[in-house]
């Protein structure tokens, strides 16, 4: 057993959050919050000088990491610092979509790939859709073949980082019904041809997102990523490590909203003594850094079992997912309260890192959702 | 036993629901029914549309113009309006103020002030706490010293609610600064119109504007403003605060969120079929529901005692402790129903239009929402503050 990052890991996590504490401020995220991009251009760049996304794509595709450890080093200091910029939706998501293809990626998606591990390319996954909740293989977006033309019609809703992203990935069906496995493609599309219509909006927790209006879209058939009907494998390893990701992202949060907690508790007095002193807010405390501890343990688990076969992954991904939402919620609700009124204020740190929590809850399946997929995998 | 309502209270709820029916303003309710933030006008004339009926002062004894409505009469009335989404009458002046310039206050005080809170003219807010006395209150600092015949106040007020509105505020302020903590402070009205206060706006973390900062830089205020007697305004506040825990469990505002959550949970689908229908979302609906159940019972029975002329003593404080809890856990059903449409940032929906995005119909604040309604167990008192009372009324003398 062996609990220690290795060195390059170690250094990775030196540098981010070395980075991020001089440079990711509470006023620059307030600043970000309400810009028209929904982050800073300048952090992301930098962030990609730093090869922190290269630090999420394998060596075979031009990064030098990519595995579940190295996503939840990563991650884990995002979240620590509450970066908003997209970079699981870019690098995580749509970084594995380009690598993870059938065989060595084209010529065309590697100069993607590598324009994504440089910082000069954005892109978004459009996979979500109104019914679909959180079930990975629910799309009911058609493409229907025409010559050598794709026709797509749908529906993507609360499509992250769309209107930054010089290209979208989006999953149609070419077979099948809604559920199915089968017959999922994944198409890559410029966001700006007829037919594709984007209605945005800024995100609580930073960033932005939109709905995606894809009304009898014509794509030529080679912008299809891999092969016809079977994306359905490429989609649940991507959303598989954006799930460690997410967990990773959120146990950082968590550290620092139990961090901003403890500080608050011994520097605020009221009956003329530090509120850290009374035992009906020690014990509370005690309980945070204990759930901490399990969210550490439950991401470990997810990320060293990325690389499993996908029953095994994804059956320690819902288990840490589960407990990192229950957690979480647990940790944000907790430090607000026990701060009182002054954590309900949007310029103070905390406001920002439980909304970053609570939220993260929202993406691919709350603590219920994770709870029934943990349940149906152990039943397999 | 008898968990029947009685013919008359049944009648008396049909004519609270007709008058909603007819009076209620159609765009005001859905407003309040979507999360909307209430605009300043939007109040008053909810206000005016209740006052002109006679129905806006269910607590006070109609010698002031009250309803003169025994508390089964109260809980009925505010659960209809709960359930037609009417806006939440603000307290302040209302059920705050005004029992305490009742009971303590001068004739001219209750003669000048009384009717301005009825007929609107007066919006009033509650300064009370301070950066340094949140639950600690007594040891507040905002110093008014005696100058004649005016009070000189210099200080700063903080979390006041709705303060951006208000034309009138009362404090708390320290008039002996030599006495013990709660002996040497004054209960004191003040005009926000009066040179020296300044009110400063503080943004909650859902992005809206409900609090505010209030200072006070050499504040001249008429000594006849002063409630009561100087120095006893400690007394009058704990008096106050009595009446700011009425309702405090909110059982209306719980059933109304609960239908807006399984509304919600019917509409969204999961794998093909209506979220309500997923077991464990089900499960959880079905649990906070039961106890909402429960604690509408508790809230009667202490209703009924107090009709009886039981002041309710820590009941009040396990309702609130309850009751929060529960509207919390509405809150937190209603995001997660909500799925990932509880991502994009409500502030336009909250505010007004969000066409732009077009959210599923009852998705639009419920993030928003369930961030702000973490004030619940915080303010009026927090819910360790609630539990050191019941604690200590249950073991003080043996502990
Ligand atoms: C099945 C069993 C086997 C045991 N075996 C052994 C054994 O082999 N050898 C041995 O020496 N002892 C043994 N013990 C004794 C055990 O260590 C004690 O029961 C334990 O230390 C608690 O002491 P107590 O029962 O007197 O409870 P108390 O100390 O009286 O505590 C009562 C309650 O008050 C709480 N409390 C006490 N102090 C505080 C505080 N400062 N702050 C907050 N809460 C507080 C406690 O947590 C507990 O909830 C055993 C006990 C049991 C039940
Ligand atoms: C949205 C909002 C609106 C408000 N509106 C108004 C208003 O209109 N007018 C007004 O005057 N005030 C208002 N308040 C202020 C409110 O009453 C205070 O926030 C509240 O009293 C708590 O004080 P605090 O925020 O300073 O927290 P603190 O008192 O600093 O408490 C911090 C934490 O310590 C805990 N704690 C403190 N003392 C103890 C103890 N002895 N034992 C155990 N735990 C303890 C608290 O429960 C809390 O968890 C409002 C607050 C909010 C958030």
């Amino acid at each position: 057993m062996n609990f220690q990052l290795t060195e390059e890991r170690q250094m990775l996590q030196d540098s981010l959050r070395r980075f991020l504490s001089d440079r990711y401020s509470v006023a620059l995220h307030n600043d970000t919050l309400s810009s028209p991009l929904g982050y800073s251009a300048t952090i992301w760049q930098q962030l990609a000088e730093l090869g922190m996304i290269g630090a999420l794509l394998a060596p075979e595709v031009g990064g030098y990491g990519g595995a579940g450890f190295d996503i939840s080093t990563v991650f884990e200091e995002l979240g620590r610092a509450g970066v908003v910029e997209p970079v699981l939706d870019c690098a995580v998501l749509c970084g594995s979509l380009l690598a993870g293809l059938d065989g060595a990626p084209t010529a065309r998606e590697q100069k993607l790939l590598d324009q994504l591990i440089a910082g000069e390319q954005q892109l978004a996954f459009a996979h979500g859709e109104p019914s679909s909740r959180y079930e990975r293989c629910w799309v009911e977006t058609r493409a229907v073949a025409e010559g050598d033309e794709v026709v797509l019609t749908g529906r993507k809703s609360v499509v992250i980082n769309a209107e930054a992203a010089d290209q979208l990935i989006v999953s149609a069906r070419e077979t099948g019904a809604a559920g199915d496995r089968d017959g999922l493609s994944l198409f890559l599309i410029d966001p700006a041809i007829a037919g594709v219509r984007l209605r945005g909006s800024a995100l609580m927790a930073g960033g932005r997102a939109a709905e995606v209006d894809l009304d009898g879209v014509r794509l030529s058939q080679s912008t299809r990523l891999g092969t016809a009907g079977q994306a359905a494998n490429r989609i649940e390893t991507a959303l598989a490590r954006a799930e460690v990701a997410l967990a990773a992202e959120t146990l950082g949060a968590m550290e620092t909203a139990t961090r901003l907690t403890m500080d608050y508790l011994t520097t605020r007095q009221q009956f003329g003594r530090l509120i850290g002193s009374f035992q009906a807010l020690q014990h509370r405390v005690a309980e945070m850094l204990i759930e901490v501890e399990q969210a550490r343990s439950a991401v470990i688990n997810a990320a060293g079992h990325l690389e499993d076969l996908p029953h095994m992954r994804d059956r320690h991904i819902a288990a840490a997912r589960n407990l990192v939402g229950r957690t979480g919620r647990r940790i944000a609700e907790e430090s607000i309260q026990l701060h009182g009124g002054i954590a309900m204020t949007a310029e103070y740190e905390l406001a920002h890192i439980v909304k970053r929590i609570i939220l993260a809850e929202h993406r691919f399946g709350d603590a219920d959702t994770q709870l029934e997929r943990f349940i149906d995998l152990s039943a397999a | 036993m008898d968990l029947n309502y009685s013919t008359e209270e049944l009648a008396f709820r049909e004519q609270v629901r007709e008058f909603l029916k007819t009076q209620l303003p159609k765009d005001l309710s859905e407003s309040v029914r979507i999360g909307r933030t209430l605009s300043k006008d939007d109040h008053d004339r909810w206000h005016r549309i209740l006052h002109g009926r006679g129905w806006l002062a269910p607590t006070w004894p109609d010698t002031y113009g009250g309803c003169g409505w025994n508390a089964v009469q109260r809980h009925i009335f505010e659960e209809e309006c709960c359930r037609a989404h009417a806006p939440r009458v603000v307290p302040f002046g209302l059920t705050m103020l005004a029992p305490v310039l009742q009971k303590f206050g001068s004739d001219v005080q209750r003669n000048h002030f009384l009717p301005k809170i009825l007929s609107g003219e007066h919006w009033w807010c509650q300064g009370y706490s301070e950066p340094g006395a949140g639950s600690d209150l007594a040891s507040l600092r905002t110093r008014a010293v005696r100058d004649g015949d005016h009070y000189v106040v210099n200080g700063q007020k903080t979390w006041t609610t709705l303060g951006q509105y208000a034309n009138w505020i009362f404090c708390l302020v320290r008039t002996d600064p030599n006495a013990k903590q709660q002996e040497g402070i004054s209960f004191l009205l003040i005009d926000m119109d009066t040179p020296g206060i300044e009110v400063r706006p503080i943004i909650l973390l859902d992005g809206t504007h409900e609090v505010n900062e209030v200072w006070f830089t050499d504040v001249h205020v008429p000594a006849e403003n002063l409630v009561g007697e100087e120095n006893k305004g400690w007394t009058y506040a704990k008096y106050l605060l009595t009446h700011e825990r009425t309702n405090i469990a909110g059982v209306g505002f719980s059933q109304a969120g609960l239908e807006a959550v399984k509304r919600l949970a019917r509409q969204q689908m999961h794998r093909g079929r209506p979220l309500i229908e997923n077991p464990h979302f089900a499960a959880r609906l079905a649990q906070v529901e039961i106890d909402l159940m429960a604690m509408a019972t508790t809230n009667l029975r202490i209703i009924a005692a107090a009709a009886e002329g039981h002041a309710p003593g820590i009941e009040s404080s396990m309702l609130k402790v309850k009751g929060t809890e529960i509207r919390q856990e509405i809150n937190d059903l209603a995001r997660r129903a909500a799925g990932a449409y509880a991502l994009p940032f409500a502030s336009e929906a909250v505010i007004g239009d969000n066409s732009a995005l077009a959210p599923p119909e009852g998705t639009e604040a419920v993030a928003a929402q369930y961030f702000n309604n973490r004030k619940l167990s915080i303010f009026g008192g927090s819910n360790e503050i609630q539990k050191n009372i019941i604690a200590k009324a249950a073991l003080g003398g043996r502990a």
